[in-house]
């Protein structure tokens, strides 16, 4: 009889929760967002804003840039300065944004898509985020040590990584270098997490085709971090031993091998592309079937390929070196390796394509968002199946052919899917809606913008123009023009996003559990989700996205309170206001 | 009964028949403009300068057709449920619950497999035939194992080669260009090459990585430093061609870009004949230029560069150093 009374969650539904003091962590302290917590949505939001933060950096650091490029001369900013803003602009867009803000969602939503009350390490976690501040305050500190940031690219080839004209110890590349390491750190702990929470967390009854797309795709992501990043981060650690201790592991001079790091970067910075891809795909898999009212289509097809996509990943990186001291036999093998990674996204592509078709549309901005992040990653991907092509990439290689390319798939999908990820679950994380109207203006000129500024970069690389210049030949002015243009407009599109984001966050209308009548483990609890999310641990009896079919997810209730699912009464009006 | 069936199933019919019909009729003029744009795709390119570039805008033009045939029938689509799928306003019910297709799913995994199998096979044969041509072979100082035998010659091609022209050097580092024939012992910031013969080149560095690339010749090679790297190709039209430094080498990255000139062969060999008899002075160099001038300068608004090499010392330049003033080479010499 005693074991009863110091149960602390009351059995019966007609109990009331005994009324609990507020504590530290619990959702309506804001002062966690600056705090040491080790609660997975608390990392999450500190992960997505840190992340933002730096978006903006970067992205500012992109327009100075587009401002230098209006004209053919190099007349705006001295070279020297516009080597160091493409170095930094591409580093802090991968490293302190496209990642943190990937680990922010995969933390945010996985241990509540999977049922969990948080992640298996959840001090590893806290520990992961904070070194992203730590690095981002070296690579921003980088900036005013003497002699400027890196001016080597986001890739630090060597021997141009190597040169170090200031001789100084402490200098732009060193620290730049440091930065990275940390960064493959942070990211080879939250892999080792996430991986761990999803294999081993999941709720009873979700195997693992009851796991939401989501959640597949962030754990195929995080398989090849931990593939991957040590490669990089081993290579970043021998350049900087090269650099500072005058080993020569990649120094030509000493007969150290500079193509031999191409091979260490590449080996994982390719497949961080699908890292950073996988997930976005999660994404569409999750909002498609919300917002066009259908089951994912082919739900076991997409989400096998996504691991299929890793295999596969692991085998492309030459592609990259097609114009590098690449031997013919490796680059017919790259190419069709390559080639092949088109096969299961192909698959993923037709899936969504089928999920909208049919089906009960509500263009609302996370729809959108993932409409014009699904037209522009299919872009993408065409180009990128030109770029596999051996004989065709030789020519394009190095120009702003490839730039338009990654830029469609990183700003275009990827950038856009985190978008159309924000305001999908912004009620959830936040408890409010955001305003409609100012989400479609987002839209409208983020996806300009994207095709104004990265369209004409692929008839300019068709003509020749190489990457990385700050000055051009005049025969390339006319695309430069427009795609600066775009630029600026890409830059004036975060403002709607920052209004709403801002006002919608402290003076939103109440958002309730499940404004978009979606089917999931999040929705099923309180917006914002209680501390340790869910009060009962949930037992999944469906697998996910059974829209237009009335089969219920779950057969208890995870709020452990007894009351009828909010979601079906409250949402109606709201879902025909999105239209 | 039966005549109502009757009714309903030929009804179905004329639906499918009609819906049938067009599909069809949107293949086709899916196929149309994919065809057109495929021609299109020629005029984004540079003018077709060599005989690997004619190989590669093929190439190009193929696969800019399919693209087009698959983003304008996944992007219609889309637009079509966008348009005309959507919920009415208050309507809160789901759509038709429908989970995959197994028939549908063969076939959208099939055919990227028969079109990832026709690209590859075609930029194959691209590969191969520009193998033929010889543009690709390239040997490292230290011969390895990986570098495959040489394709080039087991099969004639109709280009005449001259048998007789060593391959011309080509120097680059921070941040110039260098040209030197060694047979005629002449160098040059300009490259000079006679029109339908194979061009033949020993590419090294002295430094960091470059990057040979002409965009008319569509040929592109990485330089490493510590290797000699053979790379040939051929061009077929006269005319005046930008080479560019396609891997990024530091500060003046993007100065460090010269002409390459096609031309006849009497006209080359003209040419390499006045040059021989030209002392060699030093050539302009925009990094070594804008260098001077930022050291001058008491102030700087710029960050740590490389100080760039020193101007190459050659018998031909096509500017003409103007800090210090050199005998400048004539077009048409004085007989």
């Amino acid at each position: 009889m005693s074991n009863a009374s110091v149960e602390p969650r009351p059995n019966s539904q007609l109990d009331a929760p005994a009324p609990q003091p507020p504590e530290p962590g619990a959702p309506e302290n804001w002062r966690r967002f600056f705090s040491f917590s080790t609660d997975h949505k608390v990392i999450g939001i500190q992960y997505i804003v840190t992340a933002f933060v730096f978006f903006l950096f970067g992205g500012l650091l992109a327009m100075v840039m587009r401002g230098e490029l209006i004209t053919p001369d190099a007349d705006l900013v001295d070279r020297t300065v516009y080597n160091g803003l493409f170095t930094m602009h591409g580093t802090i867009m991968l490293f302190m944004w496209t990642f943190p803000m990937l680990n922010g969602l995969a933390n945010y939503l996985v241990p509540l898509m999977i049922g969990a009350r948080d992640m298996a390490f959840p001090r590893l976690n806290a520990i992961a985020f904070w070194l992203v501040p730590i690095f981002g305050v070296i690579l921003t500190a980088s900036f005013f040590v003497p002699g400027g940031p890196s001016q080597s690219g986001w890739w630090a080839y060597p021997p141009v990584s190597l040169q170090n004209p200031t001789g100084n110890l402490i200098n732009g590349q060193s620290l730049w270098l440091v930065a990275v390491a940390l960064s493959g750190v942070s990211s080879i702990m939250g892999a080792v997490n996430i991986v761990t929470t999803i294999f081993r967390m999941r709720a009873p009854g979700m195997g693992w085709f009851k796991m939401p797309a989501f959640v597949w795709t962030v754990f195929s992501a995080q398989i090849i971090q931990l593939i991957g990043l040590p490669a990089l981060t081993a290579g970043a650690v021998m350049l900087l031993l090269d650099l500072t201790t005058g080993t020569s592991f990649f120094d030509p001079v000493k007969g150290g091998d500079p193509v031999l790091y191409q091979h260490f970067f590449w080996f994982y910075s390719h497949p961080a592309v699908y890292v950073i891809v996988l997930p976005i795909f999660g994404v569409f898999s999750e909002i498609f079937p919300v917002y066009a009212r259908k089951p994912l289509f082919g739900y076991k097809v997409v989400v096998v390929s996504s691991l299929l996509i890793t295999v596969l990943s692991l085998v492309v990186w030459v592609h990259h070196m097609f114009a590098s001291g690449t031997p013919g036999w490796m680059r017919m093998l790259f190419m069709f390796s390559t080639m092949a990674i088109s096969i299961p996204t192909g698959i993923k592509v037709f899936a969504w394509v089928a999920t909208v078709w049919g089906g009960k549309l509500r263009l609302t901005s996370a729809m959108l968002f993932g409409l014009g992040g699904l037209s522009t990653f299919l872009f993408a991907g065409i180009t990128g199946i030109m770029l596999s092509s051996a004989p065709f990439d030789i020519h394009v290689n190095n120009t702003y052919f490839v730039v338009g390319h990654f830029h469609y798939v990183i700003n275009g999908a990827v950038v856009m899917g985190f978008y159309a990820a924000i305001y999908h679950w912004f009620p959830k994380m936040t408890g409010r809606m955001y305003y409609e109207g100012l989400g479609k203006l987002h839209f409208a000129l983020t996806f300009i913008g994207i095709n104004l500024i990265f369209l004409p970069m692929h008839p300019l690389g068709l003509m020749g123009m190489p990457r990385r210049v700050a000055s051009y030949d005049p025969e390339f002015a006319f695309w430069n023009v427009i795609a600066s243009l775009g630029g600026f407009l890409l830059g004036v599109s975060t403002l709607p996003f920052i209004l709403n984001m801002l006002s919608s966050w402290t003076r939103g209308e109440q958002a309730g559990d499940n404004p978009w009548r979606a089917i999931g483990l999040e929705w099923l609890v309180s917006s914002p989700p209680p501390h340790e999310n869910f009060e009962e641990i949930p037992i999944i009896v469906s697998p996910p996205y059974g829209y237009g079919s009335d089969e219920p997810l779950v057969s208890n209730n995870p709020k452990g309170t007894f009351e009828e699912s909010a979601a079906s009464t409250q949402i109606a009006n709201l879902a025909g206001e999105a239209n | 009964m039966a005549t109502n069936d009757q009714r309903t199933t030929d009804l179905n019919k004329v639906l499918n028949r009609r819906r049938i019909i067009n599909l069809t009729g949107l293949a086709i003029a899916n196929l149309l403009i994919s065809l057109w744009m495929g021609q299109q795709a020629y005029s984004w390119l540079p003018p077709q300068a060599s005989a690997e570039s004619i190989l590669i805008d093929k190439l190009f033009s193929f696969m800019t057709a399919v693209g087009t045939f698959i983003f304008n029938g996944v992007v219609g689509t889309l637009l079509y449920s966008v348009l005309f799928q959507r919920a009415a306003k208050y309507d809160p019910s789901d759509g038709p619950p429908i989970e995959g297709n197994v028939k549908l799913e063969i076939i959208w995994t099939g055919i990227p497999i028969l079109l990832i199998l026709w690209i590859g096979t075609v930029s194959y044969q691209t590969y191969d035939q520009m193998g033929i041509l010889g543009s690709m072979t390239q040997k490292t100082m230290e011969t390895v194992e990986t570098v495959p035998a040489e394709p080039t010659q087991k099969v004639a091609t109709s280009v005449e080669e001259s048998a007789t022209s060593a391959p011309i050097e080509v120097h680059s580092r921070q941040w110039a260009w260098e040209f030197r024939y060694p047979k005629e012992g002449v160098s040059s910031t300009e490259l000079h090459l006679p029109v339908n013969q194979r061009a033949k080149f020993k590419l090294t560095s002295e430094d960091v990585i470059h990057g040979f690339f002409v965009p008319a010749f569509r040929v592109k090679q990485d330089i490493i430093p510590g290797k000699e790297i053979d790379f040939s190709f051929t061009p077929i039209r006269e005319g005046r061609y930008r080479l560019r430094d396609s891997l990024y080498s530091g500060t003046y990255f993007a100065a460090n870009q010269t002409d390459v000139v096609v031309e006849s062969e009497a006209a080359y060999q003209k040419w390499l004949q006045t040059a021989a008899k030209t002392t060699p002075t030093a050539a302009a160099n925009v990094a070594q230029t804008e260098f001077a001038q930022a050291e001058k300068t008491s102030v700087s608004l710029g960050w740590a560069t490389v100080k760039p090499a020193p101007a190459p010392i050659v018998n031909y330049s096509n500017q003409p150093n103007t800090s210090q003033p050199t005998p400048q080479f004539e077009e048409e010499p004085h007989e």
